[in-house]
């Protein structure tokens, strides 16, 4: 392992140096994606939307349209009412959205705009409209752009999911986080094959990782239906994925308190173990047999794990990003043996310690330092401390792990500088499988450059 | 005009060359509408532009964290030395700032960067929130400025008090500042200011080989590859090339009402604009004849390698069609004519932030029936594009997969590209680019083509 940082003492909170997260609008433009016929507004200037944009099309290379209130000068004095209102009426005649999902940006709150109140006393230009108007309030000064997407998650079941005293068995409900389109799609075949009548939000997999067009489509097809979502209240239960997440900012916990539909909350199925459960969670819930095809999967990947144990077993890892993935990843490195020695979330995630506490509770005595609210020179700074073989996170990891001198897996969001991310498949036995064949590919590659001996087997 | 529909407010912002009503009249620089899907950045995004690849600055951005990380490295301008503008620096100002303000947090971090990396100067741009909580910016510049001995410039660039173009003229004003802290005004002869040259994938360095052949000094570039002491000395250069017109034409004007330093409009982009570019400065220093005979060497030698090479281009190219969304009209004029050469026609061009002289020349350089369009969206764009049944787009990351979705070619022309377009060189990287991407294969499984017979 080499380093060429210059060490200094822990920076200071007064500067971040290349954050390790975004800003909590993009968020909801991500969770609004996967909405059928929805269309995003940002509350605020227009930089917020067209960088938003921008990033997020890096990431999975389609077309994303998000609309901006466009604040002037008048408007950051008097108030971004008269704007949103224009916004609203212009979306609507040139979407004709079935939702426009408001979020705020740091500029609206700031000056104080009550969204909710112009919402809610909206008569819309046109009296023929039939869109929906829903807001979510994500102001970036707290929070990241996991708080954003799992707010706008739950803005959407508050507003729209309707009560209802009909409980369907074998209805589900099912909120994944932000996972990968291959993997949204992955759930809902695996739900389909199962009986099972599942509702996942958001559903983007078509919207962000869709064919070509033949015409131009204003907003692509694909997403949750509205219809769906009104109709979640009625289901047995809510899966929901994940470990960091903010109750305050679940939807499933929304639904449990609201609509009294149970809530299981469990880790992204990562790995043979958190796979596991998930399927035993699902014949629970099914009554059913472990299907043939399942059960030979899963001997693939432990055949593998067996093939492969001994070019990743005793490495030191530090994975980092956001935080949900973060811990998801920590439990699939230490079930093959490595040591993620640096677990850091990007975004200030209360108790993220007491949650790796709770998930490794020996953490400290495997030498696992767990972070949270750092940037990449915090990162980097705390890895070439412990030292590590290699990191595992988004893209922006890529100039940290070049000055370490150590190979970097490129996971979660974002990953601007390689192809194919909307198709990264994690979840299940088969996504772990491809998981970690890069990962023992990616340190072998490293070993053979490293060496210089130009081994041609391994 | 059929097809979709275009906004009301949308209506006096595009025409159709031939068809548009006698009196029209462009209505460009507005701000954007509201609930528009504008490509536009902001003021920030404007002020970035221009003084981002300042290599040995601290480019430290004031405001909550996405400003700063959505801007992180996210431009092809190299440096041949020192990397400071890759890094992505920021106050990330939390609620509590927010509340009692960030002043402080801003004066600590100055302290502790400008400590820790040593830069020449530091620029600080105030971002929308920093506009309406009232941080006094400017004090706390004075104040570090005196205490750590450099230049610590405030860069007013909030988003919503105006366009990318008012980010322009901020950037322009900070510029104004070092150049003007130079402390000779001697004049060095045969010598050059390059203005609106970002070193893009290395472009500045094209530039310069160029004038060194030609025996031309270049004082400074305006900023690509940029130093702050280069800029200082700015002010002794003999004339000022102004490319990019639209982001710098400011500082310009500035350096000649105040320094008698003239200044010519170039493009050096496509062949005609850089053999002219390159004779104009010939020109203005024809009393050393020398010069303008080793331009003529150098254009012809050049031309001779070129033109075989773009022959091959030219014979698949001739007759498509491209349609050009550019951030500046400027860049925009250079496209038609280089893709002319190409053999290809314009049918649809655009900028996000042409003025109505801009939207003339447009006019006058475009083919009968092409579409003009300022400050367009993804609607109007792709409506467009199908109507006039383009192939090929040029433009940015934010246009790239609207031509891809619908199985049209495309070429980044913006500042995000990683392979060098200009100067003669750079004609035959973007014929070749141009060319892997409207001849690949790849189309014809395009729903628009398979649905052709
Ligand atoms: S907050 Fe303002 S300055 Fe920052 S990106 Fe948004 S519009 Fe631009
Ligand atoms: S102002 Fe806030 S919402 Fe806008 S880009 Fe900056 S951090 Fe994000």
């Amino acid at each position: 392992m080499s380093t060429k940082t210059k060490l200094i003492t822990e920076p200071g909170r007064e500067v971040t140096q290349d954050a390790c997260r975004v800003c909590a609008p993009l968020g909801a433009c991500l969770a609004f994606k996967g909405v059928e016929g929805a269309v995003t507004l940002l509350h605020g200037s227009q930089g917020c939307a067209t960088y938003i944009r921008r990033y997020l099309i890096s990431h999975f290379r389609e077309p994303i349209d998000v609309a901006s209130s466009s604040f002037t000068e008048e408007t950051a004095v008097f108030g971004g009412k008269a704007n949103l209102l224009a916004g609203l009426d212009n979306i609507s005649r040139q979407y004709t959205p079935q939702l426009i999902g408001v979020a705020t940006t740091c500029l609206s709150e700031t000056i104080g705009d009550d969204v909710a109140a112009v919402l809610r006393d909206r008569v819309p230009a046109d009296p023929e409209e039939k869109c929906k108007v829903l807001n979510v309030s994500t102001p970036s000064y707290s929070g990241s752009h996991a708080d954003g997407f799992y707010r706008a998650v739950r803005s959407l079941v508050s507003a729209l999911t309707e009560e209802t005293s009909e409980v369907f068995t074998q209805r589900l409900n099912v909120f994944p986080g932000m996972a990968t389109p291959a993997d949204i799609r992955w759930l809902k075949s695996l739900f389909k094959a199962w009986g099972l009548e599942a509702v996942v939000l958001p559903d983007y997999s078509d919207t962000l990782d869709g064919g070509l067009w033949d015409t131009y489509q204003r907003i692509p097809s694909g997403g949750t239906s509205l219809a769906a979502i009104r109709g979640m209240g009625g289901a047995e239960c809510s899966l929901e994925f994940g470990h960091a997440l903010n109750p305050a900012d679940s939807a499933a916990v929304w639904l449990e308190e609201c609509r009294g539909v149970k809530r299981l909350l469990l880790g992204a199925p990562v790995g043979v173990a958190a796979s596991d459960l998930f399927f035993h969670r699902l014949q629970a819930l099914t009554g059913r047999d472990f299907p043939a095809d399942l059960s030979a999967e899963r001997g693939r990947l432990i055949d593998a794990y067996a093939d492969g144990h001994k070019y990743v077993s005793g490495k030191r890892a530090a994975v980092y990003g956001d935080a949900d993935l973060v811990a998801t990843l920590a439990l699939f490195l230490l079930e093959i043996g490595v040591t993620p020695v640096v677990c850091a979330a990007g975004g200030p995630v209360s108790a993220f310690r007491e949650v790796m506490k709770g998930l490794v509770p020996d953490f400290e005595e495997r030498g696992m330092e767990v972070l949270s609210d750092v940037d990449f020179d915090h990162i980097e700074q705390a890895t070439a401390r412990v030292g590590v073989d290699f990191m595992i996170g988004s893209s922006k990891g890529y100039k940290a792990a070049k000055r370490l001198g150590v190979p970097l897996v490129r996971v979660g969001f974002p990953i601007h500088d390689r192809f194919g991310a909307a198709r990264q498949r994690l979840m299940g036995y088969d996504g772990t499988q491809r998981l970690f064949d890069e990962l023992v590919n990616t340190l072998l590659s490293h070993t053979q450059e490293a060496t210089g001996l130009g081994y041609s087997y391994m | 005009m059929t097809g979709l529909k275009l906004l009301d407010e949308r209506r006096r912002q595009v025409f159709e060359k031939g068809s548009e009503p006698a009196d029209f009249e462009i209505a460009c620089g507005k701000p954007s509408l509201s609930g528009a899907v504008s490509q536009r950045a902001c003021v920030f995004c404007g002020s970035r532009v221009v003084l981002y690849p300042i290599a040995d600055a601290l480019h430290i951005v004031h405001g909550p964290v996405g400003c700063a990380a959505y801007t992180w490295d996210i431009r092809g301008s190299r440096s041949s030395g020192p990397e400071l503008h890759r890094m992505s620096f920021t106050t990330d100002l939390r609620e509590t700032d927010i509340i009692y303000g960030g002043e402080k947090k801003l004066e600590a971090a100055l302290r502790q960067l400008i400590a820790r990396h040593n830069p020449r100067a530091a620029f600080v741009y105030g971002t929308c929130v920093v506009g309406v909580i009232g941080d006094d910016v400017d004090a706390v510049c004075r104040k570090m400025t005196a205490e750590c001995g450099i230049p610590v410039i405030a860069v007013h660039s909030e988003g919503f008090k105006g366009t990318k173009k008012d980010g322009y003229k901020a950037a322009c004003d900070a510029l104004w500042r070092i150049v003007d802290s130079g402390e000779t005004t001697e004049k060095r002869p045969y010598s050059i200011n390059i203005l609106g040259e970002f070193n893009i994938a290395g472009e500045a360095w094209i530039l310069k080989e160029y004038f060194r052949k030609m025996g031309v000094e270049v004082v400074s570039t305006f900023t690509g590859d940029g130093r702050i002491d280069e800029i200082r000395n700015a002010r002794q250069a003999s004339l000022n090339l102004v490319q990019c017109s639209g982001s710098i034409t400011a500082l310009a004007s500035r350096m000649k009402s105040e320094y008698g330093i003239p200044f010519i409009r170039v493009s050096f982009f496509g062949i005609e604009d850089v053999s002219k570019a390159l004779y104009a400065v010939a020109d203005t220093f024809k009393d050393n004849k020398d010069i303008m005979a080793r331009t003529r060497a150098l254009v012809s030698e050049e031309l001779s390698v070129l033109l075989p090479q773009l022959e091959k281009y030219r014979k698949d190219l001739t007759g498509k069609k491209a349609a050009i969304y550019v951030g500046g009209a400027f860049k925009a004029f250079s496209l038609i004519v280089a893709l002319r050469h190409l053999g290809m026609s314009v049918v649809l061009a655009g900028s996000q932030t042409g003025n109505k002289d801009d939207y003339e020349t447009l006019k006058e350089i475009c083919d009968e029936g092409a579409v003009i369009v300022d400050d367009t969206n993804p609607v109007e764009l792709c409506k467009f594009m199908l109507e006039k049944g383009v192939d090929l787009l040029i433009g940015g990351v934010k246009e790239r997969p609207m031509a891809y979705k619908l199985g049209v070619a495309f070429c980044d022309h913006n500042h995000e590209r990683k392979i060098p377009l200009a100067g003669f060189e750079g004609m035959v990287a973007f014929a070749k680019e141009v060319h892997a991407s409207v001849m690949s294969p790849v189309w014809k499984f395009a729903p628009r083509m398979e649905a052709k017979p």
